[in-house]
């Protein structure tokens, strides 16, 4: 059993995730932010996975958020390469202007 | 008591360095704080005892993805202030999305508790003894190969990914060509010639090169020096 409760882990994190999602409403426009973003809300995730599994004293937690880690960090790789192509291809990062698809 | 004080310290730093990020106007300062979450988030795995967990997010995040945030922001010449424009008024849906939530979160967290047969719900206990590292490692390998398998499957797929969507070929650059380098022929490139002994190259006609290679003026006069006295040594022979 860990020394600090569970209860406080889980509101840190659940502030986390909250800013998270704040940050891509405030920064709708900066693709690169929103990606920022996105990594505090998985490190928010990441942040659960140990809480429980410190106070379960069970290792499952922390072996998934080794495998949240390894897919936060493969997309934040291949996000970052879409936003390269797409500024050398339009020269603009702005989310509004992404409307070749008509999505 | 300090274990206590280190996590309130750590948990307000990680909280505020992240309002930072989503607040900042310069994305190079979003990047700067998102490492210095990152470097708490670390802190507080530590205290829970997760050690593997925060040191590979120490390396991994700030080592590999913060860098690979900082090179795309400070590569990309965007005007960012122009992106900041319209956060007045994505601010009021923001807060208001951001405190539903949070208000959805608080309600769970205020009428939640753990099952009483939690205890036996555990898929593997963590052993004693052992450190955090070879405890993970035990399992990961054992009971989480096959899942350990597919990670590294989709760090390639990434990694290729990546390098197909950012790799472009430029007309200037000098690629291999491994078709033709195959395909050349000794008939293509060399050229047999009979030499009168002792006459060297320059009286019948020189030393033929292929055209495409055809070297500078200057360097040329060089080449045919040399040549001629190759010819002498090899008529001595």
């Amino acid at each position: 059993m860990m020394a600090i409760g569970l209860g406080h882990y889980l509101v840190v994190s659940a502030i986390l995730l909250v800013l998270g999602i704040f940050g891509i409403f405030l920064n709708r426009k900066n693709v690169i932010v929103i990606l920022m973003s996105i990594e505090l809300i998985l490190l928010a995730v990441n942040l659960n996975f140990v809480a429980f599994s410190a106070a379960l004293n069970d290792l499952a937690g922390q072996i998934m958020a080794m495998f949240v880690l390894t897919v936060a960090a493969a997309e934040a790789a291949i996000g970052l390469a879409i936003v390269v192509i797409y500024f050398r291809n339009r020269g603009s990062i702005q989310v509004e202007d992404v409307n070749l698809m008509k999505g | 008591m300090i274990t206590a004080i280190l996590f309130y310290l750590f948990a307000a730093i990680l909280l505020g360095s992240a309002t930072m990020v989503v607040s900042s106007r310069n994305p190079v300062h979003s990047v700067l704080f998102l490492i210095l979450a990152f470097f708490n988030a670390a802190a507080l795995f530590l205290i829970a005892g997760a050690e593997f967990l925060a040191m590979i997010l120490v390396i991994v995040y700030v080592g590999a993805v913060a860098v690979l945030f900082l090179f795309v922001v400070m590569m990309l010449d965007v005007d960012f202030e122009d992106l900041r424009k319209g956060v007045q008024r994505y601010w009021i849906a923001g807060a208001t999305v951001g405190a539903v939530l949070f208000i959805e979160l608080a309600a769970v967290l205020g009428g939640w508790k753990l099952a009483p047969s939690a205890e036996q719900l555990r898929t593997s206990p963590v052993p004693s003894g052992v450190s955090n590292t070879q405890a993970l490692g035990r399992i990961l390998y054992t009971d989480y190969v096959f899942l350990f398998q597919t990670a590294g499957l989709i760090l390639m797929v990434a990694m290729i990914g990546a390098i197909v969507l950012t790799l472009r070929d430029r007309k200037t650059s000098r690629h291999q060509n491994i078709r033709t380098q195959t395909e050349r022929a000794v008939s293509e490139t060399l050229q047999m010639m009979s030499l009168s002994l002792g006459a060297g190259t320059t009286a019948s006609g020189g030393y033929l090169r292929p055209k495409e290679t055809e070297p500078e003026p200057a360097d040329a006069h060089a080449g045919h020096g040399h040549d001629d006295h190759g010819g002498h040594g090899h008529g001595h022979h």
